[in-house]
């Protein structure tokens, strides 16, 4: 038996999150921090294996319940983006619990490193129970998180966050139960194997039914309009820190699913909604950036770009181009990273200020030269400013949706004009213009150390992939061919070349 | 038609194959600058010229060779990297050198060589001026990608680096609020033009499944005619938001905001006049649509009478060379508007231009330098004794612009009124109108600044500028001068495999009647403009003015169209959102989010209530669900 790297990878960090609770004090925290580089850096090494690292073992057989684990391009840079963001978030909130009396740091590091196991098996799991169990279990650790450390009204935010991944879960769990009768229905007998599922058929009705149970599960997870209004609240009270883990990593999940999941065990009711989908994920886009245009506080504005940009990752997947899909797939990447930057960035900022309210700042460049600049790189990345990753990807879905909808995808790129505006109106509005004196008087430093190597990495891989992209498509485009397969559907070929190409 | 341009270009070998350098060397200088800080401080300025220098020294190289080659092999393509290659698709970095961007890359290396040269005297008192160096070779880098990017989306991707330069350094003096505000409007402008380009790239790959100019050329007759008006309008409204033509206009007058050498090199000589090079670049595409060529030649013509109608009523002189920036570049588009006759002719306007525009730019940073930083008119006067070198060079300037005969504008404005009368009376007669109205408003700004009564304000004393400033004045003065007659003869048959520009013999000293014409309306206009400004100028704006001239300083009422029509509904719609976000969304369709909150809260006390009974019948009813649904499932 070969040994089990993709087991290994998940329980990595929840051996950490154990140890860590148990050793008190600062060790603990450097305990954390090792775990979570120990974690990178067989992330990294899982990403440029090129061999079958599947593991599949019986779990219950009764009900066709299998231990299976696999990896595609997609989990591949979900994992990445999992390894990457856990150890720059912990640097981040080094000093999360010293600002306030209650939880320490150290258990601070140990929910995230839980989260960071809890993530990757979820992008693991290729069975559709196990799949559902960690989904379920990330709640727990996210849960305290945005309810231990934050703003004054972190509780009610944390209850509102837990109320709504409940109800999709709940919502999928009638999913999950459906799919596991109707294989066990079927000549094979029961599985939840993926695989499996894959081959029956559950085109008309029930099988539509179970698709939306699915979907509407991840489209609360992805938040989309017109179930993204717990995302907001949540990024205003919670850390920047658990911000990122949340919309950097676990919402990630969603599109992750639909993409797994409802592309690939539903692709005839894939289709069949994909109408309503699209136009949902168009006002996901505009609605988004309008909210974000509107936003008096800078991370309820970084919540709605997000709303914004998984409009665009939901675009992608359901206009079934292979440019759209690996665009989708690489945007997860992308907006992993850029948001991540943006939130951190910010909160330094915030934390500096003392509140988030956009008229609460002014010249900040003056006294912060450093921080605003990262600021506006961060920014410019959220806009999808050639140069950045986040560029390749956005132009990915939407010349990829084009093929399909144009008029849809025309819609869409106004996207593009309002991510300008709600990035460049927020950065003048906070940091250009005369220096006020409430900003003068709480900015006593610009970002130390510390503060700049949590960026730096962030923004070295923004700027690298946003010029080589290729590495990273190619590992995502194999998976983007396989949803096209199993949809049956191929790319429209150009319309006006002469002698083919 | 020519045939040459679908022939492909050969590929790089020699000196060509390290043409990347040109992009190379300013960025690498711009990074380092940005992220070295404080410790280069003593000497930004030095390596940010020298790397610009550097730039200029391999175009020279480049170019030279591109003369002794043949005519076939004067297209060379330099494949870098592969960017994207996903399904079907597969789209490069890659560069093309060929005729129409080696002059592109002499137009912006030499003069950004020249202007970073006199910023080293300009910005000497400015405590960043490493900063602006840095910026000023990112834009050099990003400008360079954008002219010599051999398909679309390479050259978005120098179209948008220009963009952020320009907003970088509109905004340089950030803490003076307006110019923040500007560079954001100019950014979020720009942003509305680049949807046309994004869009056409996604119908380009639509169509073609590529976006490289080789193979949309090769395949360009057989699109659609509907496709080919969409695509070439799509285009027109990127070349508008950059080179701000109406209706995308109202960020170019506002981005005067930014240090006077960046106004001259971005937003006079090079950056602006790149919609232009987007139209030529594309004009197979245009050639199978008259609908969209007219238009481009429409948006022209209504620019530079807009541009010029604006420059008569400024005071600020920065403003009026700004809406004649406007204007000269209408005239461009005007003549890339008119298909084939007009490719060279546009070229050849854009790169006189970029000599006689940037020469008087930087004399009006020169004017200003010497009386603390004033840019309005009204306290100028006489000048022309206190600043001599900036005088006689401006003045070279300004008869260049006007089409004084023999000069750089007189060949290359000429040509273009001459093939808008071919093409048609109206666009040839309104050609000739802008012109009349230049030449008053540049005589306008010559008498008000540098002739008639000193209206200088206290503590001002205006004195010649450093030699760093002043040499290069010079050297731009001179190509104002010759450069017309220099590339006369010589341009139209350079281009031609490259823009599909008609070959016609120019003669240096015939003059048609269109021509004679055309210098009987400038000569009125001058006439006008001296006859009006010849006595007093007040120094304040005076009460009694005319409706055209209250229109001409508002801008001809863009912002506040803008202001009507975009940004109060904008600020509506954003508003009402934002509202039905909490109200209706959140509060009630969805969910309550307090309401449904509390209440599941009550809900959930009520739940662990700690008694096991109840516990037992919630697990009870949670197994009947799940069986039922598991026969529902089998049934099914």
């Amino acid at each position: 038996m070969t040994f089990p790297l993709l087991t290994a990878l998940g329980v990595l960090p929840l051996v950490g999150a154990l140890l860590t609770f148990l050793v008190k004090g600062n060790p603990g925290k450097m305990l954390a921090f090792a775990f979570s580089l120990a974690t990178l850096a067989l992330g990294v090494w899982v990403f440029v294996q090129s061999g079958d690292l599947s593991e599949t073992h019986q779990w219950i057989p009764a009900i066709g319940a299998w231990y299976a684990l696999g990896l595609d391009g997609m989990g591949k840079v979900m994992v990445l983006l999992t390894v990457v963001l856990v150890p720059v978030v912990l640097l981040a909130e080094w000093h999360v619990g010293e600002r306030q009396p209650g939880w320490s740091t150290r258990v601070f590091f140990a929910l995230a490193l839980l989260v960071e196991g809890l993530a990757l098996f979820v992008f693991l799991a290729t069975d559709v129970l196990l799949f559902y169990l960690f989904f379920e279990a990330t709640l727990i650790p996210m849960y305290f998180l945005i309810g231990g450390w934050g703003g004054p009204r972190r509780g009610a935010a944390a209850l509102k966050f837990l109320l709504y991944s409940l109800a999709g879960g709940l919502i999928m769990l009638f999913g999950v139960i459906g799919v596991g009768a109707h294989s066990a229905a079927s000549a094979d007998g029961p599985s939840f194997l993926i695989a499996d599922l894959a081959k029956l058929d559950f085109s008309g009705g029930v099988g539509r039914w179970l698709f939306l149970a699915f979907f509407i599960a991840f489209a609360i997870k992805a938040p989309m309009f017109p179930v993204h209004t717990w995302l907001p609240d949540t990024a205003e009270q919670a850390t920047p820190g658990s911000s990122t883990l949340l919309v950097g990593i676990l919402d990630k999940i969603g599109t992750f699913g639909m993409i797994r999941l409802c592309l690939g065990i539903f692709p005839e009711a894939s289709t069949w909604a994909t109408p309503v989908i699209l136009v949902l994920a168009v006002i996901s886009v505009l609605y988004g950036a309008l909210m974000a245009i509107g936003s008096k506080d800078l991370m309820r504005l970084i919540a709605f770009t997000s709303i914004s940009h998984f409009g665009f990752m939901v675009l992608g997947i359901f206009a079934f181009t292979t440019q759209s899909l690996t665009g989708s797939i690489f945007y997860m990447l992308n907006h992993g990273f850029s948001t991540a930057a943006l939130f951190l960035v910010i909160g330094f900022i915030v934390q500096r200020r003392g509140s988030a309210r956009i008229e609460a700042f002014g010249g900040v460049q003056k006294v912060a030269p450093v921080a605003a600049g990262l600021f506006l790189v961060s920014g410019l990345s959220a806009l999808a400013l050639p140069g950045t990753s986040s560029f390749i990807s956005e132009f990915m879905v939407m010349a990829g949706a084009w093929q399909r909808h144009p008029i849809i995808t025309a819609v869409a790129t106004l996207g593009t004009v309002l991510a300008a505006l709600y990035i460049m109106l927020a950065y003048q509005r906070t940091m250009t213009g005369p220096l006020t004196e409430q900003v003068s008087e709480h900015f006593r430093d610009d970002l130390g150390w510390r503060e700049k190597s949590v960026l730096a990495p962030l923004i070295a891989l923004l700027l690298v992939f946003g010029f080589v992209p290729g590495p990273l498509m190619n590992v995502v485009e194999n998976t983007a061919k396989d949803a096209m397969a199993t949809l049956g559907m191929t790319d429209p070929a150009p319309a006006a070349v002469e002698g083919g190409k | 038609m020519n045939l040459l341009e679908t022939t492909a270009p050969i590929a790089a070998s020699g000196l060509y194959s390290w043409a990347w350098l040109m992009i190379a060397i300013p960025a690498a200088s711009a990074a380092f600058l940005l992220v070295g800080g404080k410790l280069t401080d003593a000497w930004a300025h030095l390596l940010g010229t020298a790397a610009s220098i550097a730039s200029f020294v391999i175009g020279l190289l480049l170019f030279v060779d591109l003369l002794g080659a043949t005519e076939g092999s004067r297209a060379v393509s330099v494949p870098l990297w592969d960017l994207i290659t996903t399904g079907d698709w597969t789209i490069q970095v890659g560069l093309l050198v060929d005729q129409l961007s080696i002059l592109f890359v002499l137009l912006i290396t030499g003069v950004g060589s020249l202007i970073h040269i006199y910023s080293i005297g300009y910005m000497a008192h400015d405590s960043r001026r490493r900063e602006f160096f840095a910026y000023m070779n990112l834009f050099i880098a990003a400008m360079l990608i954008l002219v010599l990017g051999d398909n679309y989306l390479t050259l978005f991707f120098g179209w948008e680096g220009v963009g952020l330069s320009s907003y970088l350094l509109i905004g340089f003096w950030y803490f003076k609020k307006s110019a923040a505000v500007a560079a954001k409007k100019a950014f979020v402008v720009n942003r509305i033009g680049d949807l046309g380009l994004l869009m056409a790239m996604f119908a380009l790959l639509t169509q073609f499944g590529s976006t490289s100019f080789v193979v949309v050329n090769q395949n360009a007759a057989s699109l659609s005619g509907s496709w080919a008006t969409i695509i070439g309008l799509l285009l027109l409204l990127a070349a508008c938001g950059k080179s701000a033509q109406v209706p995308l206009q109202s960020w170019l007058l506002d981005a005067m905001e930014g240090p006077t050498p960046v106004s001259a090199l971005i937003h006079a000589a090079t950056m602006v006049t790149a919609g232009v090079y987007l139209i030529i670049r594309s004009h197979l595409i245009y050639d199978q649509t008259p609908t969209a060529q007219l238009a481009v030649a429409v948006v022209g013509t209504v620019t530079l009478l807009f541009g010029a109608w604006i420059g008569t009523s400024k005071d600020d002189i920065k403003k009026v060379l700004a809406g004649s920036t406007m204007s000269q570049i209408g005239y461009m588009m005007l003549a890339a508007g008119l298909g084939p006759v007009g490719a060279a002719f546009a070229i050849f306007h854009l790169l006189t231009h970029g000599f006689f525009k940037a020469n008087m730019c930087l004399g009006a940073g020169s004017v200003m330098h010497g009386m603390n930083d004033d840019v309005d008119m009204r306290h100028f006067g006489a000048l022309r004794k206190a600043m001599p070198i900036t005088f006689l060079t401006f003045a070279m300037g300004y008869l260049a612009i006007i089409g004084f005969p023999f000069t750089a504008g007189f060949y290359s404005k000429d040509h273009i009124i001459e093939a808008a009368f071919h093409e048609s009376v109206v666009l040839g007669s309104l050609a000739l109108i802008g012109a009349g109205v230049t030449a008053f408003y540049m005589t306008r700004l010559m008498m008000m600044t540098f002739f008639g009564d000193k209206r200088w304000l206290k503590g001002v004393h205006p004195h010649e500028s450093p030699m760093s400033m002043t040499i290069p004045l010079i050297v731009l003065a001179v190509l104002s001068i010759i450069a017309g007659a220099a590339m006369n003869n010589w341009i139209g048959e350079w281009l031609a495999p490259a823009t599909g520009a008609e070959v016609e013999q120019m003669s240096l000293l015939s003059i048609t009647p269109i021509g004679i014409i055309t210098m009987l309306t400038v000569a009125v206009g001058v006439f006008l403009g001296w006859w009006f400004f010849r006595g007093e100028v007040p120094s304040t704006v005076p009460a009694n003015s005319n409706v055209f001239a209250i229109a001409g300083r508002n801008d001809l009422y863009g912002d506040a169209f803008n202001e009507a029509v975009f940004m109060r509904p904008g600020q509506h719609l954003v508003g009402g959102v934002s509202w039905s976000d909490d109200h209706l969304v959140d509060g009630g369709i969805v969910g309550g989010s307090t309401g449904m909150v509390s209440a599941a809260a009550t809900v959930l006390r009520r739940l662990q209530n700690g008694y096991v009974r109840s516990y037992g019948l919630t697990m009870v009813a949670g197994a009947l669900l799940v069986g039922a649904l598991i026969i529902l499932g089998r049934l099914a």
